[in-house]
């Protein structure tokens, strides 16, 4: 087929008419959510005493955290959906979570008698969180991951990993809903791994499934 | 002075071809192939690879421009847009045939701005794409893009509605879009 040729079948395919991949991306990321939810509300529910929670900073400071982290990654997923140079202001914006995350740990270290760090850093339920924060954002991951398949990344590990951090986002918001650990020092130990994880299956699928 | 007229007529065509208008896309296709065609031979002659590909290269860039013409955010130039998605898929293209990539392609994408004379060489024909498709894909995309005939005419002969005749080009495409990238993995 010459080229000339190809652009009269190509200019004949009006079929092509995608939704802008803005749209694509949200649409994936809401019904991500809501699946999500779901999963959260049957199968793990609030915690008992979250009436009383709502009332103090550290278990509200947790939703600044998760909230920052799925607001700059969902920022950067929108970007690298698009053919183009990494948005480095993105970039950047996604370092605004862990440094509140340090101030917060910082502020914690001073308030806290030194005797009760180590049982605020461990917690009540660390294996809980490392299973069920990944588990929770599963199916947001995999619904972002097919929505960037409908967009050109060019740089596909990249835009998967922003995919594992929104994710992570979606996920981490929901479980600080059920989990009792309040601590900054549990969730710079645990809350981080369990994002790096998600995040890492987010690169890997991003390097299996995103090229084009 | 003259990139930046150029630029403008892209995005201009560009959205017109989004409302629905084929003429404006084919001319927009017409004048990004032969950017694409010189941005493509320079980028292969610095990275030291056979020219007799290039063609191939410049097809493959042009189908992605047309699948992925949805990420394009139409408050923006085109230009852009255009010179990201020829990067990757020369960068590609290089590693594919096992060239080192360090080659300066920012450069070599400057010369989308320069429009390349059409020549013989730069016509090779590369049917045997279209013949890996199967059946009415294979039938429907050689109608319309070899034997040039329209949807309707395609519609007729086949005894098919001209809604599946679309659908059948638009998946055609996007078969060939993926036998272009797994055609040259070893």
């Amino acid at each position: 087929m010459k080229t000339d040729e190809l652009i009269a079948a190509l200019a004949a395919d009006t079929e092509a008419k995608s939704r802008p991949i803005a749209s694509t991306v949200w649409i994936a990321a809401a019904a991500g959510a809501v699946v999500a939810a779901l999963i959260f509300y049957f199968d793990i529910g609030f915690r008992p005493d979250l009436s009383a929670a709502i009332e103090t900073p550290r278990f509200l400071f947790k939703y600044v955290l998760t909230l920052s982290l799925l607001v700059s990654a969902m920022g950067l997923v929108l970007h690298l959906a698009r053919p183009g140079a990494v948005p480095t202001a993105w970039l950047m914006a996604l370092a605004v979570p862990p440094a509140l995350l340090v101030l917060a740990t910082i502020v914690e270290l001073l308030v806290v008698p030194a005797s009760d760090w180590s049982q605020r850093l461990v917690g009540s339920n660390a294996f809980v969180c490392l299973v069920l924060i990944p588990s929770l954002s599963a199916v947001p991951l995999i619904a972002l991951i097919f929505a960037l398949r409908q967009g050109a990344p060019t740089h596909p590990v990249l835009a998967g990993a922003a995919a594992g951090l929104a994710a992570a986002g979606i996920g981490a918001t929901l479980y600080a809903t059920h989990c009792q650990d309040d601590s900054p020092l549990f969730l710079l130990t645990w809350y981080a791994i369990a994002i790096a994880i998600v995040t890492l299956a987010g690169a890997i699928l991003g390097q299996r499934f995103l090229r084009w | 002075m003259a990139q930046l007229n150029r630029e403008e007529e892209w995005a201009a065509l560009m959205r017109a071809a989004i409302d629905g208008d084929e003429a404006s896309y084919r001319r927009l296709l017409e004048s990004l192939s032969h950017s694409l065609r010189a941005a493509t031979r320079r980028g292969f002659a610095q990275a030291g690879a056979a020219l007799n590909d290039v063609e191939d290269v410049v097809q493959e860039t042009l189908l992605a421009i047309h699948l992925k013409r949805h990420t394009w955010n139409s408050d923006q130039p085109l230009g852009p847009w255009v010179r990201a998605i020829a990067r990757h898929k020369l960068i590609d293209a290089l590693r594919r045939r096992g060239r080192r990539t360090e080659v300066p392609i920012e450069a070599v994408l400057d010369f989308l701005a320069a429009e390349e004379p059409r020549s013989d060489l730069d016509r090779q024909d590369a049917a045997r794409l279209v013949n890996g498709l199967r059946g009415r894909q294979h039938v429907i995309v050689r109608a319309i893009s070899i034997e040039g005939q329209s949807i309707r005419e395609v519609a007729d002969r086949m005894g098919m509605n001209e809604g599946a005749v679309r659908v059948a080009l638009h998946r055609g495409l996007k078969a060939l879009a993926a036998m272009h990238r797994e055609g040259h993995e070893e």
